[in-house]
């Protein structure tokens, strides 16, 4: 098999500073992203769940299908989960 | 791929459609269907005691049986509905194409208008059976979008999966038409900035900002908690990702103009129609606005089909396409497995043409036509 297949989560646009885990990754498991890129995970990411690729600081965008689906509420780091607890959407 | 009509649209079926103007004489509908092989009954819930509605209504019934797919129509009426069956027949005839029409209070009741519409859908189907498909372009194409019972994975593998194939659609000529208004809640910015003119920015903002007030009327404090059912547990974050993972299906082209429920889009490209969530209210819509073939994405499954158009279902794991594979016609969850997006999208793309092409999709095996749901927004008297 190649290495696509041992990619564990999905960057679905270029732009995005997360990916989608499409395993579950436990903590301290390797988050690889993309070919060639691999990193420890800081915490469990469940399947489904986002992962930050890099590092975003508090009342930063979070970027994921190329656009802003939130801010960051405290400095976020790579491999860390994102989900409520540290992303704020904007209100309609 | 399909059946040339007379005002030049192409059909990917052949059907002879039989449309109850009102629900009162829907019996009288299924008769006619039940007796000749080849009539299909419109079945729904509507046609009077109703204000708001009946011009939409009646535009949608109309649309129905203007629909590529359908080859011409007997239209049924009770006699003292608020529906003109006149008028729903002139518009399908303003196509070209066969109708006629019946009400039950003036051919001598329900038995009796049974007898004389399924002789007239028999001739019908006699005739329009004489029809060959013939080689077409993807231009000739309206392809309606859908998606129902989704679960986390429907924006990361079948709705992106889906959007490739919608650009390959409307680069090649063909249309594309996004609804399901209040799945756009918390993107009105960004599908603006993809409308082709001023115009249709401002459209497009006014559809979503009364998505999210009518959701706030309906819901109150839940409104933002509803539109994004069981979705925080399986990751999502925000109203804006949730949207994004739906709009997603759309793909990525420019937004050509935005149309009213069940109208029939002047433009080509990629559209923007205003309706509901509800699915089975929602393809309705889709069928009026002259969709040959609905692409629906689900992940976690519904077996839902429309009596006119062949709905195509894209499932978004493969767990769900394994579990409920009689409903499930591709399965885009192998994009999770590690199959590239490009490959998901070609396997749709090739199944929607085969489809297209004649081959019945699951919920047309299944039989899951159903009932016409059409959308209503205030209350019948």
């Amino acid at each position: 098999m190649g290495e696509k297949d041992d990619l564990n989560c999905i960057v679905i646009h270029a732009r995005d500073n997360v990916a989608v885990a499409r395993v579950d990754i436990e903590a301290g498991g390797a988050v690889r992203p993309r070919p060639g890129e691999s990193f420890p995970a800081l915490e469990r990411i469940p399947c489904g769940h986002k992962v930050a690729l890099v590092g975003i600081g508090m009342g930063e965008p979070v970027c994921k299908y190329g656009e802003i689906i939130g801010y960051a509420t405290v400095d976020i780091a790579p491999g860390a989960l994102v989900h409520t607890h540290n992303l704020k959407g904007d209100e309609p | 791929m399909g059946y040339v009509r007379p005002d030049g649209s192409v059909g990917v079926r052949n059907h002879v459609a039989i449309i109850p103007t009102v629900a009162c004489v829907n019996g009288v509908a299924r008769m006619v269907e039940r007796e000749v092989g080849g009539a299909v009954a419109i079945i729904h819930g509507h046609g009077c005691g109703r204000a708001v509605e009946i011009g939409m209504h009646q535009g949608a019934l109309a649309g129905i049986g203007a629909n590529p797919n359908v080859a011409g129509a007997v239209v049924i009426g009770l006699g003292c509905e608020t529906i003109d069956a006149d008028w729903v027949a002139s518009r399908i005839a303003e196509k070209g194409k066969p109708v006629e029409v019946y009400r039950v209070q003036e051919h001598g009741g329900s038995l009796k208008t049974a007898r004389k519409a399924a002789d007239a859908a028999r001739a019908m189907v006699g005739d329009l059976s004489l029809l060959e498909r013939v080689e077409c372009g993807i231009d000739s194409l309206v392809l309606g979008l859908e998606c129902g019972g989704s679960d986390a994975f429907s924006g990361v593998s079948a709705n992106p999966a889906v959007g490739l194939v919608v650009d390959w659609v409307v680069d090649a000529g063909g249309s594309a038409i996004l609804t399901e208004s209040t799945e756009m809640i918390g993107t009105a910015h960004i599908l603006a900035r993809r409308a082709h003119d001023g115009e249709t920015a401002r459209q497009v903002e006014k559809v979503v900002d009364d998505a999210w007030r009518r959701a706030q009327d309906i819901l109150g404090p839940l409104a933002p908690f509803v539109v994004a059912p069981g979705n925080m547990d399986g990751g999502i974050s925000s109203i804006s990702e949730k949207s994004l993972g739906c709009i997603c299906k759309a793909g990525s082209r420019s937004i050509q103009g935005v149309y009213g429920y069940g109208t029939r889009p002047e433009r080509t490209g990629l559209v923007i129609m205003d309706g509901p969530g509800y699915d089975m209210e929602s393809m309705a819509g889709l069928a009026s606005a002259g969709c040959q073939v609905i692409l629906f994405t689900t992940g976690r499954g519904t077996p839902a089909g429309f009596p006119v158009v062949p709905v195509v279902k894209v499932a978004s794991t493969s767990r769900l396409f394994a579990a409920m594979e009689d409903d499930m016609d591709v399965n885009a969850g192998t994009v999770l497995d590690g199959e590239p997006m490009e490959v998901v999208a070609g396997r749709i793309a090739a199944r929607m043409l085969e489809i297209a092409g004649g081959q019945p999709s699951k919920a047309e095996t299944n039989g899951m036509g159903g009932i016409v749901c059409l959308y209503a927004v205030t209350p019948s008297f």
